[in-house]
C-alpha cells in the first residue's frame, strides 16, 4: 500500500534509528513511502499552546500536502506525539467549516487547501495502528521469519496516542491503547505488563522540571525492570530521548541501576521480519541492546513461519 | 442504554481494596458478589455488598446522580464517579470479569474507598485564590460582560471537585506539590472571567511557581478522567497561552523560553533542531544563548549524555550542529503563515466548547476563495 509518510523531527534528528529502520521495514510489508518532505514540524503540542491558529495552519498545510499524494492510502506517521498533535488539529480543522475556509485562506498563497471531503476523508495513521488495522496481524504473523521467542518485551505507548480516547477513536472496536500488546504477540514475543506502560515518559517537562521529568522516567523505567521485561518497545522518539538518551541521568534521579534497552516500534517489527540488528541501528542507543542482540544470535533464523 | 433497563439482575463480582491506616495491617483485596440489573451503577453495587456482606466497607457517597462529587474512586484502574458508571460497562472493562474497585490515587487513604481531600485536593484549591478579586469601582446595578466570555468560564464552572483528575495527574505522581489538573482549571475560571482585576498577578504567581502551571507534563489523563468535560489540562494551557502571549510573562522555570524556543525553531528551520532546544529554553530563542550562564550550566551537565549520543553514532555532528531543514522554497511559505498569523492584532482561537461542532459534517470548502477579515 501506498502511504504519505509523515516522518517527523526527531526521526530525522535525534533518533535517525527510527527513519532508518521504518526505511528498511516498510518493503518488507509492502508499505510504499512517500514522504513529505516539504513538510514541517507538528509543533509537538507546544505551538498549539502559543498559538492554537499557528499550529492548526501548520498542520493543515501538511494534511493538504498529504492529500497531493497521488493513490495515498492514507497519511501515516511513526511518532505518538506527531499522531496526537495532528489529531487535535484536524479535530478543529474538521469540525467547523468556517474555521477550516479560514485557515485554508492563509495556505492559499502557495495554492494549497486542506479539503474535508466526506468522500476522501484524511486518514493519518500511526504505523502501529496501519499495522493492525490495514496490514492486519495474521499477515504480520504470516511474514515472522524469527519470532520473537523468549523475548520479553514490555509496551511503552505515549501519552498522545492513548489520551484522549474520543479523539484518537479508541473503543472497544478498535483497542488502539491495546495494539502494542498484540504486535508484540504476534511477532512470536512475550508481552510484560507493568505500572508505567501507559504513563508520561517526562520529555514535555525535561527543560522546566528536569527532576520531576527523569524521575517518571526512571520510576516506568524501574517498574519495567521488576516486571522482568528485557526491553521497551515504543511508537514515540520523544519517549525515546527521555528513557533512552537520558537514562542514565533517568538512572541517577531514581537511585537504582536500570541498564533497560527500548527499542523503536519498527526496529522490533523489523527484528522479527528477520533484519539485522545493526541494520535496524540497535547499536546507535545509549543504553546497549545487548538482551535483545544476545537474544537474536542465538536464535537461528528460519524460512518457516512460526 | 434502553434495553439494558429491561435486563434482569445480573450477577457481578467485585474486587475490592480495603485498607484501615488504624488497624495497623497491610491493604488487601476483598471479594463479594453482588446481583443488580446491569444499567444500574458500581455505586451501587459496592453498597449492597456493604448491606449484605460486610458493614465495614468505607465509601463516600451523596447524591447518586454525578452531581456531588463524592464518590470518586478508580474502577479497573481508571478514575471515575461510582454513581457514574454502569455495572455492565464496567464489566466489559474488567480483566477476566471482576470488576476491580480501588481508591483514588495521590491522595492519603482514610478508610478503604475514602481518601483525604482536604489534604491534597482542597489545599491546592486554596492555593489559587478561588474567588473573584473585582475590577473597581463596582458597577451600581451589574457588570456587562460577552456572551462568549461567560459561556467560555462555564467550561471549568463545571467541575463538581470530586478530584479524578488529581487522583490521575501523572505529574503529581512524581511531585505530589504540583498545584494540579482542579486548582488550575479553577484557576482559568477566575483568568478568564473579564470582571476579574487580577490577570497578570495571577498569572505571574502561577508561572514563577516552580510547581505551577509549567508543571504540567501534557498527559492528557485529567482530560480522561473528567466526567464533566472540564478539559483541565486544556485550561493549563491557556493559562500558559495568557501569560506568555498576552503578560510576556518570562518566568523563572523556563515555559516561556522553551515555548518560545520551538516555535522559534521550527520557524527558522521548519523542523525541530534538537540540539538547539536545551540551550534556547535556558538562555533564550537565540543562536547566542548556549553562552548564557544558565545553558552553559545546563549543557556541561548534559554533556556526558551528549557526548554518549554522538559516540553511539545517534546524532550525527553535522546535525546536532547545523540541525536540518525543510526545502528553502517551503521555508519561506511556512514563515509567510508565521508572519500572517503571528502579526493579528489578536489570537484567533477556535474553542470547540463554545461553538460546538458543525452539524453538517459534510460541508467541505475548498476554502481558497473563503477569504477571513484578518
Amino acid at each position: 500500500m501506498k502511504v504519505a509518510y509523515w516522518p517527523g523531527c526527531v526521526s530525522r534528528g535525534f533518533t535517525p534509528e527510527l527513519h532508518g529502520s521504518m526505511a528498511k521495514v516498510a518493503p518488507l510489508l509492502d508499505i510504499e513511502l512517500v514522504e513529505l518532505d516539504r513538510a514541517c514540524c507538528t509543533g509537538a503540542g507546544v505551538i498549539a499552546e502559543h498559538n492554537q491558529e499557528l499550529a492548526d495552519t501548520l498542520n493543515a498545510r501538511t494534511f493538504a500536502l498529504a492529500q497531493q499524494v497521488d493513490g495515498a492510502q492514507l497519511m501515516m506517521n511513526i511518532c505518538s506525539t506527531c499522531q496526537g498533535a495532528q489529531s487535535e488539529c484536524q479535530e478543529r480543522l474538521d469540525a467547523n467549516a468556517e474555521y477550516r475556509a479560514h485557515v485554508n485562506s492563509t495556505l492559499a498563497g502557495e495554492g494549497l487547501s486542506y479539503d474535508k471531503d466526506p468522500a476522501h476523508p484524511l486518514t493519518n495513521k500511526n504505523f502501529l495502528w496501519l499495522l493492525v488495522e490495514e496490514i492486519g496481524l495474521d499477515r504480520v504473523r504470516s511474514l515472522v521469519k524469527r519470532p520473537l521467542t523468549n523475548l520479553k518485551v514490555g509496551p511503552f505507548y505515549g501519552c498522545y496516542i492513548v489520551r484522549p480516547r474520543d479523539r484518537l477513536g479508541i473503543d472497544a472496536e478498535r483497542p488502539r491503547d491495546h495494539y502494542l500488546e498484540q504486535v508484540i504477540d504476534a511477532l512470536g514475543g512475550t508481552v510484560i505488563e507493568y505500572a508505567g506502560m501507559r504513563k508520561c515518559c517526562g520529555f514535555p517537562i525535561i527543560t522546566m522540571h528536569k527532576e520531576a521529568s527523569l524521575k517518571q522516567a526512571g520510576r516506568h523505567l524501574g517498574d519495567a525492570v521488576d516486571a522482568d521485561a528485557d526491553c521497551l518497545v515504543t511508537p514515540c522518539p520523544l519517549c525515546h530521548l527521555n528513557l533512552d538518551l537520558q537514562q542514565p541521568l533517568a538512572e541517577g534521579v531514581v537511585g537504582r541501576e536500570l541498564k533497560m534497552p527500548v527499542l523503536h516500534l519498527p526496529q522490533l517489527v523489523g527484528l522479527a521480519l528477520g533484519v539485522e540488528p545493526k541494520e535496524l541501528g540497535l547499536s546507535r542507543h545509549v543504553v546497549r541492546p545487548t538482551s535483545v542482540i544476545d537474544w537474536s544470535t542465538s536464535v537461528v533464523a528460519s524460512s518457516a513461519a512460526a | 442504554m434502553a434495553e439494558a433497563h429491561d435486563r434482569p439482575p445480573e450477577q457481578f463480582k467485585l474486587r475490592m481494596r480495603r485498607y484501615d491506616p488504624e488497624s495497623g495491617q497491610a491493604p488487601y483485596w476483598d471479594e463479594h458478589t453482588v446481583e443488580l440489573e446491569p444499567h444500574r451503577s458500581v455505586l451501587e453495587a459496592v453498597l449492597q455488598a456493604k448491606d449484605r456482606f460486610d458493614g465495614s466497607i468505607g465509601i463516600r457517597c451523596s447524591c447518586r446522580q454525578a452531581i456531588c462529587g463524592s464518590c470518586g474512586v478508580r474502577v479497573n484502574g481508571e478514575p471515575a464517579l461510582a454513581c457514574h458508571t454502569h455495572l455492565d460497562a464496567a464489566k466489559a472493562g474488567a480483566r477476566e470479569g471482576v470488576i476491580e474497585i480501588e481508591p483514588m490515587g495521590n491522595m492519603p487513604v482514610i478508610k478503604d474507598l475514602i481518601v483525604d481531600m482536604d489534604a491534597v485536593h482542597w489545599k491546592k484549591i486554596q492555593r489559587v485564590t478561588p474567588w473573584l478579586l473585582a475590577k473597581q469601582p463596582v458597577p451600581e446595578r451589574e457588570y456587562l460582560v460577552s456572551k462568549e466570555a461567560m459561556v467560555d468560564v462555564t467550561q471549568t464552572m463545571a467541575c463538581i471537585q470530586c478530584g479524578a483528575c488529581v487522583s490521575d495527574c501523572l505529574a503529581m505522581e512524581v511531585d505530589p506539590g504540583f498545584i494540579g489538573p482542579a486548582a488550575l482549571a479553577k484557576a482559568y475560571r477566575f483568568v478568564g472571567d473579564p470582571r476579574d482585576d487580577q490577570q497578570f498577578e495571577r498569572l505571574n504567581d502561577l508561572a514563577q511557581d516552580p510547581q505551577g502551571i509549567f508543571d504540567c507534563t501534557h498527559c492528557f489523563k485529567c482530560v480522561e478522567a473528567c466526567p464533566k468535560d472540564v478539559n483541565p489540562m486544556g485550561q493549563i494551557m491557556r493559562l500558559r497561552r495568557i501569560a506568555t502571549g498576552d503578560h510576556h510573562i518570562v518566568d523563572k522555570n523556563n515555559g516561556e523560553r522553551h515555548e518560545q524556543a520551538i516555535t522559534g525553531l521550527v520557524r527558522n528551520y521548519g523542523l525541530l533542531h534538537e540540539a538547539e532546544l536545551i540551550p534556547r529554553s535556558y538562555g533564550g530563542n537565540s543562536w547566542f544563548a548556549k553562552f548564557t550562564p544558565a545553558a552553559g550550566k545546563e549543557l556541561l551537565s548534559s554533556l556526558p549524555v551528549v557526548i554518549k549520543g554522538v559516540l553511539r553514532g545517534k546524532v550525527s555532528p553535522r546535525i546536532a550542529i547545523f540541525g536540518h531543514k525543510i526545502p528553502a522554497q517551503d521555508l519561506k511559505a511556512v514563515q509567510s503563515i508565521y508572519d500572517k498569523i503571528e502579526g493579528r492584532p489578536e489570537r484567533y482561537e477556535l474553542n470547540l466548547y463554545v461553538s460546538g461542532e458543525d452539524e453538517d459534517a459534510t460541508s467541505a470548502s475548498t476554502g481558497a476563495e473563503g477569504s477571513v477579515s484578518q
